[in-house]
């Protein structure tokens, strides 16, 4: 009787033992090496798996830091300027200076700019909509307003004003991963930078129609006039398909070119109400 | 009594005009004609703002190998070329002419007499098809000529007819076979010289009992065309279909009705080569299906490519009050036109002016995966979990459950219990699906 319970024991026992050591053998032979370093910088990374860096997810981002043992060109845009801080400092490299980014919307054909020719009652998807015609305003560039960016948002960023039917995108929220972007099937919407004081001027338009045809649907079209490229100082800004382009990187927000557009096309956010003369806006920005 | 075997869905047939002879529309005092009105590049226009051209001129030579011509349907002035809106608001380059007294060029023959007697090559026809810009009035406007340009190692045995016209609501090929019956069957013979094949097939629902019995009396003056009703059933009309049904051959996908044989032309294409071919008159008039159910009277207009929508929709009536949609093309695959201003083109099939109730969307719900897209899909794919994988942007798994394959007819949308924008969703995955593959070629 005892020998039987015994014996169970002992051949459970011996079972474990060849398995433990067969596991080990396993292990040993086919064991992943991996830097410890690539756990400790996902540690700082925010975990979105959003994109934004240009990776598939967090740890993509993370073993190509520990490769590189660099962190130039390499962003996450959700952790920000603090995430690469910490990550530079476990690893003990430089952490590079990234100016915060932002998406925009450059379109303002909003209700009352772009009025509706027509109504499209299909599924409510950009893409769909796009791919039957022009779309309610009668623009081929414009927003559709049916909401892929907000779908797209991860971060609850976006929702589309009702009262316009443009996309409003939350200055706070937004984390510049580029997943609207790619969700626009008309390329409305562009990582800019996020300014000085949150300050940003851009065309609020990207119609490459002529000037008539332009105007003919939304009334704040930019219709490639170039007086905008003419006035600007910096030579920031680009015209070319009969659209207006400022290039962030060297616009310094003086402002000349938003009361130069004689449809109102370029957007300034965030400025304090304009004064008599640009000219002195231009020394406060100096 | 034949059909093809897979899939099909009975939508209410609704031909309202079938019983109405083919009127012609008068010639618009402005027309606007887009150089690209066929799958493929567009032509490049010949004229220039200012120029006087006459009914049947060439204006816009067809540019490559998938291309066609484009004349001019009306006498009168060039105003401009320019870009001109169509029915979708897209901009499209048009030539725009002020028409003046109707002269035709002097090479057409203008009397009603049938000629029979064909005496050119095979060759030659192929090149006069080409000439007067000849492209497939099923719908889908594919340059003709190049459906006779047989790549080597294949041989062509049949020339199938297409008369199923299975849309709803649309009845101009019907009207057609019924009205140039004997000019279609000249067509067709024309087209099996060309095609050097000695059957053709021509194939018909059985719900137009008249275009079969009329059809089928002229058979034994024209040898070796045999007229084949059909059982009805939507999209029996779609080129792989329709070879599915009449010779029982399956066309491989992503591969052309030639692979396994045959060439498939609607009868308005045939009747098209008969007046290109017997009295040299190009391609620049097609009989367009007015209908709808608030519509005072339902039409089958003869009208000329370039004349406005509102023209034919005045001649049927005008535009009732309770309208919702106005449709172009057949109610399954048509588009609403957001312009009625618009020209009518080559493509141009139908006009239904459908009402309010008819043309309201249903609000889609959830998947409750019935499975019903999938039997009636004619393809054999399963729609909802290509939806499924164009929303989730998966294109790869896409490609590999055959998206490519998906014609837009509509059967699954039309079927679905939840109302799930299933054409819509194949739309986007095709045209992301042709990109990649796109991509992977060059």
């Amino acid at each position: 009787m005892n020998s039987t319970i015994l014996i169970a024991v002992l051949a459970i026992c011996g079972i474990g033992l060849a398995a433990a050591i067969i596991l080990y053998i396993v292990a040993q032979k086919f064991k992943v090496i991996e830097d410890p370093r690539i756990d400790e910088v996902v540690e700082f990374l925010p975990g979105a798996h959003c994109g934004g860096c240009g990776f598939p997810g967090c740890r993509a981002l993370a073993e190509t830091i520990v490769k590189r043992e660099s962190l130039e060109n390499l962003n996450c845009p959700v952790g920000g300027k603090e995430a690469m801080a910490n990550i530079a400092k476990v690893l003990g490299l430089e952490a590079n200076e990234v100016e915060p980014k932002i998406a925009v919307v450059r379109c303002a054909g909003s209700k009352s700019n772009a009025p509706h020719k027509s109504s499209y009652d299909g599924a409510s998807s950009c893409a769909f909509a796009q791919m039957l015609y022009v779309g309610e305003s009668g623009c081929p560039y414009g927003c559709l307003g049916l909401g892929d960016c907000v779908v797209s948002c991860q971060f609850d960023a976006m929702s589309i004003d009702d009262e316009t039917g443009l996309p409003i995108i939350d200055g706070d929220k937004c984390v510049s991963c580029g997943a609207c972007v790619k969700a626009c099937p008309r390329q409305i919407i562009e990582i800019r930078n996020k300014g000085k004081k949150d300050r940003r001027i851009y065309v609020s338009c990207v119609n490459m129609e002529k000037g008539g045809p332009a105007r003919k649907n939304c009334s704040v079209a930019c219709i490639g006039c170039g007086k905008c490229a003419k006035v600007c100082p910096f030579d920031a800004i680009t015209l070319e398909n009969n659209l207006a382009y400022i290039d962030f990187t060297k616009c310094k927000l003086c402002r000349k070119c938003v009361s130069e557009c004689p449809t109102n096309a370029i957007n300034e956010l965030n400025f304090p109400p304009a004064k008599d003369k640009p000219n002195e806006v231009v020394a406060v920005e100096a | 009594m034949k059909t093809f075997k897979i899939g099909g869905v009975h939508p209410n047939e609704n031909k309202a005009s079938a019983n109405q002879p083919i009127e012609v529309v008068p010639v618009s005092k402005i027309v606007f004609i887009p150089v690209s009105q066929h799958l493929g590049n567009p032509a490049k226009p010949q004229v220039e703002k200012g120029d006087i051209v006459k009914t049947g001129q060439l204006i816009a030579k067809g540019d490559g190998f998938i291309s066609a011509n484009v004349h001019s349907s009306v006498s009168g002035k060039v105003l401009k070329v320019e870009e001109v809106i169509d029915y979708c608001g897209i901009r499209r380059q048009s030539i725009v002419i002020e028409t003046t007294e109707d002269v035709w060029e002097e090479s057409i023959d203008k009397s009603a007499q049938i000629i029979t007697e064909c005496t050119l090559t095979s060759e030659a026809i192929i090149e006069k098809i080409n000439e007067n810009g000849i492209v497939g009035l099923g719908g889908a406007t594919f340059p003709s000529y190049v459906k006779y340009k047989i790549p080597e190692g294949k041989k062509p045995e049949f020339l199938i007819i297409n008369g199923v016209e299975c849309e709803p609501y649309l009845t101009a090929d019907h009207r057609l076979m019924l009205e140039k019956s004997r000019e279609i069957m000249v067509g067709i013979t024309i087209l099996m010289k060309g095609l050097k094949v000695n059957k053709a097939m021509i194939g018909i629902e059985n719900n137009k009992p008249d275009a079969i019995a009329k059809l089928s009396s002229l058979t034994s003056e024209f040898p070796g065309i045999t007229v084949h009703a059909l059982k009805v059933k939507y999209p029996q009309g779609a080129e792989k279909q329709l070879i599915k049904a009449l010779v029982n051959r399956e066309v491989p996908s992503g591969k052309l009705p030639m692979e396994v044989g045959c060439v498939v032309q609607n009868v308005g294409t045939a009747f098209a080569v008969y007046e290109a071919i017997q009295k040299n008159k190009p391609l620049f008039e097609r009989v367009v299906t007015v209908s709808g159910k608030l519509l005072s009277k339902p039409s089958n207009l003869l009208a000329r490519v370039g004349t406005p929508i509102t023209d034919l929709i005045e001649m049927a009536g005008g535009i009732p009050e309770d309208t919702g949609k106005i449709i172009i093309g057949g109610p399954m695959m048509g588009r609403a036109a957001s312009i009625i201003e618009a020209p009518i083109t080559k493509a141009t099939s139908g006009i239904l002016v459908m009402t309010t109730k008819e043309s309201k969307r249903i609000t889609p719900v959830s998947c409750i995966r019935c499975g019903k897209c999938i039997t009636v899909c004619p393809m054999g794919l399963e729609p909802y979990l290509l939806a499924k994988l164009s929303e989730a942007q998966m294109w790869e798994e896409a490609e590999d459950d055959r998206i490519m394959d998906c014609m837009e007819c509509g059967s699954c949308q039309f079927t679905c219990p939840s109302a799930r924008p299933l054409v819509d969703y194949m739309r986007v995955g095709k045209n992301k699906v042709g990109q990649i593959i796109r991509n992977r070629k060059n």
